[in-house]
């Protein structure tokens, strides 16, 4: 063995004998708890503050106690808005820091980018964000909305009286995997409800497109064939507000032509001067301006943690919330953070929401929620003008779509499959 | 008949006289009440019977509703109307109109609207503001009712046309009732005939659509007049889409040209590639949020000048900045192109990391001053304010600094620096001072780029990346070092874009023109004007 070499090997069984050091020691001590947001490149926007309301959460509960007898720990690692390397850092959370479960990622592609390492180590993952369904992964529980819990409900709305009768479409998105399924599912389920091929319009544009002038030109000359149109927007981040500053520049007025939002939250419109948009509308499962006490208490708590009066609230923040209180009950129930009991243990875990009611984790990893439309107000915040009488249960894959519509998705036995054929009675994919 | 007869046959008479009056104000107490209680549906009703009530304070009650305004007081279930918001809102009596004091925004419960009671306020209150004394409100009642055609609206507006002086109001006027008409079936052919006509002759999309609402809902002369006439408007606004295609080309290509003309001096004429030229976009961007932020509290009335205040503020930051990257990293890296992009590179990162720790990683709110807000129209087309302007400032930055470089004495040293730079050493040129001042120079007009974009894209850390491929395309598509390539190769790319969105979509577009542009290179690799002699080499 040359020297270098044994440099190395020496160095290296240094740091395995750390590592094993540190970790025994968190083991007898705290419980880790991974949180995998960006905190740099372009989706810093969004997930930076899901980071905050995470280290929030895990503040109070220790304050509360801890868990088991022990505090928590938050391990926050930057994946920097690159995709692969979520998947390096899930790797790092997961086998050098050992923790208990992870918190994470917003966009589709870093969730795809993370799942075979969280499958592979066994993890669990939290994601909060509304997603495009048509997933449901052992190893992961969706506490944002799927399909069924977001657009459906908002395109219905829409097509009622008191939405304005809607009979043409223009499905705007931004050129990736949430949309476009999205919108498949949208364009199927229009199809169904008898609209037309020409009374549905459909237009992509690049991420960040900031050059709208033709596109909002188009989106009005669709919108004056005599029937009521409305968008519904699956545009994302950034280019949302060069969007909508040129839909008030065109004079596009919502009374004429609704946009209805799955992406615009509160967080988006800080940045924008919403006078222009009154009216147009969002659908969410959370909104701020939802008046009851747990939402008002959580809206002061993270102001105070933020010390900023001014900060803001929306849905993927609650999707945490309701998320780690589940995983709290979880660990409680089994006594134990060992993956397998707490992803068995969890299903059927009941929390109160911040919207009023209790959500219900399900045997296919989704949640149960409500779902809400809420109109723009000229302060930048939103006014329900619409809800579902109930919660609405998230379902893994739709049943519009040809090839997914005999999948069911139940992760309790005897089924124990993410993508199970319920009328040829056996499991496409792996079942553990 | 006596006296006494005469009083018992008065008294009852006055009395349902007295008893009608006081109903009356009653019924605009229990239509109001009507108004905030229950929930849409009943709501609109309530909008309907309130318009129809002919009450006189109808129209600001409802104008209310529609903004947001109206609310009830909690303590006293009072309605009442606001104005402005935040923690004092002076309040109105909505019933009365006098004044009603103060309160704060938490002790009042807005009255909910939608858009649908939105569009019912509007078709309400278009017929009730017919009359108004102010013009504007009269334009505004005749465009309202022209797409919500209402059809209990007729009744008002045959004596509003008789009585209005404006010829274009008028012209307004007969055009909604004629769409009125047209899409009520209760009127006879022959009127709908006179009717297609007026809308036809209107133009527009929202005159497009009427005459196809009519032509599903006729039959016989009227629906083949309804169709032609939809056909006609139709081919008009393709006329008018040729036009728009063009404009929203060279706007963009005004963007484009904003954008890229910084980096025309510093990689263009310096050869410095310059990845960092993005951030220099970007600091020009923040320092207009910075600039209206601090007006905001020292001096609210100049909030409308802050972007032009803004203007040699972004300059000087964003040239500084460039000089002290010029000194502390660019000259030792003359010559060593990989070494610069990489060092570049770098730089730009850490100056987007650096400003998403001092101002957050959200977008920053920069407002549009009311001059560059709104649109008017010119024939069929739409033409925003904001991008007029950009246009128009964009034009006035490259006749600027073509002055500059032709016409005085630096430009004429940096000229002579980057066509021949021992030469220029040689009779006396400081070459290293010319330097650092050509790359301010680039820089600082990159911020002037900046103060335009953060009118028209999302002041945030990222801002500069969308724009460096595009920058870098326009130059070197233009022609490297050719200030007349850049002008042109901005606006072609821009129109080119903008015809090949229609067809093509956003993202094919923004491909073909990538292909185009690579194939573009191939035939000529110097570019559209393409710099000839020994200054080449």
């Amino acid at each position: 063995m040359k020297l270098g070499s044994m440099i190395r090997t020496g160095l290296v069984a240094a740091g395995l004998l750390a590592g094993a050091a540190t970790s025994a020691f968190a083991q007898s001590d705290t419980i880790k708890v991974g949180i995998l947001h960006s905190l740099s490149g372009t989706m810093a926007i969004s997930e930076t503050t899901l980071k905050d309301v995470m280290l929030m959460l895990i503040e109070q509960q220790n304050k509360k106690g801890g868990l088991l007898g022990k505090k928590l720990e938050a391990v926050v690692v930057d994946p920097a808005s690159n995709w692969p390397l979520f998947a390096e850092k899930a790797r790092e959370l997961l086998q050098k820091d050992k923790v208990a479960a992870v918190f994470g990622c917003w966009t589709s592609v870093s969730r795809k980018s993370v799942l075979p390492v969280f499958e592979e180590l066994n993890g669990i993952l939290f994601y909060p964000v509304q997603y495009e369904g048509q997933e449901s992964q052992r190893n992961v529980f969706y506490t944002g909305a799927a399909p069924n819990q977001q657009a459906i409900p908002a395109v219905d709305y829409l097509m009622s009286k008191e939405g304005g009768d809607v009979k043409r479409w223009v499905l705007a998105g931004t050129d990736y995997v949430y949309p476009r399924t999205t919108n498949k599912i949208l364009e199927a389920y229009l199809k169904q409800k008898g609209v037309a091929q020409a009374d549905i319009m459909i237009n992509y544009t690049p991420f960040g497109h900031s050059d709208w002038q033709s596109i909002v030109a188009d989106i009005k000359k669709f919108g004056s064939a005599g029937k009521k149109t409305a968008v519904v927007s699956t545009i994302n981040g950034d280019a949302n507000v060069p969007f909508y500053k040129e839909l008030g520049n065109q004079g596009i007025k919502a009374k004429d032509i609704p946009v209805v939002a799955f992406s615009v939250g509160e967080e988006e419109l800080a940045g924008i001067d919403t006078k222009p948009l009154v009216g147009h509308l969002a659908a969410w499962n959370y909104f701020e301006s939802v008046k009851n006490p747990a939402n008002e208490a959580f809206i002061k708590e993270w102001q105070a943690f933020k010390k900023n009066p001014k900060a803001v609230t929306n849905d993927p923040m609650e999707a945490h919330v309701i998320g780690f209180n589940m995983w709290v009950e979880a660990v409680k129930k089994v006594g134990t953070t060992d993956p397998d009991k707490v992803i068995a243990g969890i299903i059927g875990i009941k929390v109160p929401n911040l919207t009023g009611g209790t959500s219900e984790m399900l045997a296919n990893h989704h949640i149960t929620k409500p779902v809400l439309i809420g109109e723009i107000e000229a302060n930048g915040q939103f006014d329900v003008v619409w809800k579902t009488p109930g919660l609405v249960p998230g379902a893994a894959w739709s049943p519009i779509l040809d090839d997914s519509k005999n999948l069911i998705a139940n992760w309790t036995p005897p089924i124990n499959c993410g993508n199970y054929d319920d009328v040829a009675k056996k499991c496409i994919g792996k079942t553990k | 008949m006596s006296q006494k007869r005469f009083l018992a046959w008065l008294l009852p008479l006055l009395a349902t006289v007295f008893m009608a009056g006081s109903a009356l104000s009653a019924d605009l107490a229990t239509l109001v009440t009507n108004l905030v209680t229950g929930g849409y549906s009943e709501r609109d009703v309530a909008i309907t019977a309130l318009a129809a009530s002919g009450e006189e304070r109808a129209a600001p009650i409802l104008q209310a509703l529609s903004a947001g305004d109206l609310y009830v007081r909690t303590a006293d279930k009072i309605v009442v109307i606001g104005k402005g918001s935040g923690k004092q809102v002076a309040l109105i009596d909505a019933i009365t109109g006098k004044d009603a004091g103060t309160a704060a925004e938490d002790d009042l419960d807005k009255v909910k609207v939608n858009n649908r009671l939105r569009g019912t306020i509007d078709a309400a209150v278009g017929s009730l503001t017919l009359m108004s004394p102010n013009p504007k409100v009269r334009r505004q009642a005749a465009d309202s009712l022209f797409t919500r055609r209402d059809a209990s609206a007729l009744a008002a507006l045959d004596p509003a046309i008789a009585a209005e002086k404006d010829s274009a109001i008028k012209r307004a006027m007969t055009e909604a009732r004629a769409a009125i008409v047209l899409t009520t079936p209760e009127t006879t052919p022959a009127q709908k005939l006179a009717a297609i006509a007026l809308v036809r002759d209107r133009g527009d999309r929202d005159a497009m659509a009427v005459l196809q609402i009519a032509a599903q809902a006729t039959e016989g002369d009227v629906k083949a007049a309804a169709l032609a006439g939809a056909e006609t408007v139709r081919n008009t606004l393709a006329a008018w889409s040729m036009a728009q295609n063009v404009w929203y080309g060279i706007s963009l290509g005004s963007v484009l040209l904003l954008a890229a003309i910084g980096l025309a001096i510093t990689f263009g004429t310096m050869g410095v590639i310059n990845m960092a030229h993005g951030e220099m976009v970007m600091l020009g961007a923040y320092t207009t949020f910075v600039v209206q932020q601090v007006l905001r509290s020292a001096a609210p009335a100049l909030n409308e000048f802050s972007v032009i205040i803004a203007l040699p503020l972004a300059f000087l930051v964003s040239g500084a900045i460039g000089v002290l990257i010029e000194r502390s990293i660019i000259r030792f890296l003359y010559g060593r192109a990989l070494d610069t992009l990489l060092a570049t590179w770098g730089l730009s990162l850490v100056l987007q990391q650096g400003v998403r720790s001092i101002f957050g990683p959200t977008n920053r709110e920069v407002s549009s001053p009311s001059w560059m807000s709104g649109s008017f129209k010119v024939g069929q087309l739409d033409v925003t304010y904001g991008r007029l302007w950009i246009i128009v400032f964009a034009l006035l930055v490259f006749v600027a600094l073509l002055a500059l470089l032709r016409r005085t004495p630096l430009g004429l040293y940096m000229r002579a620096v980057t066509q021949n730079r021992p030469m220029a050493a040689a009779v006396g040129i400081r070459t290293p001072q010319v330097d650092a001042l050509t790359f301010g120079l680039g820089s600082g007009i990159a911020g002037l780029a900046g103060v335009a974009l953060s009118q028209i894209d999302n002041v945030s850390p990222n801002l500069g990346q969308g724009y460096i491929i595009d920058s870098f395309m326009v130059v070197v598509f233009g022609g490297v070092g050719n200030l007349f390539g850049t002008l042109v190769g901005a606006t072609a790319l821009g129109i080119v874009n903008k015809f090949l969105e229609p067809y093509a979509g956003a993202v094919l577009g923004k491909i073909l023109v990538l292909v185009f542009i690579i194939l573009f290179i191939q035939r000529r690799p110097r570019g559209l004007f393409a710099l000839k002699g020994r200054s080449v080499e």
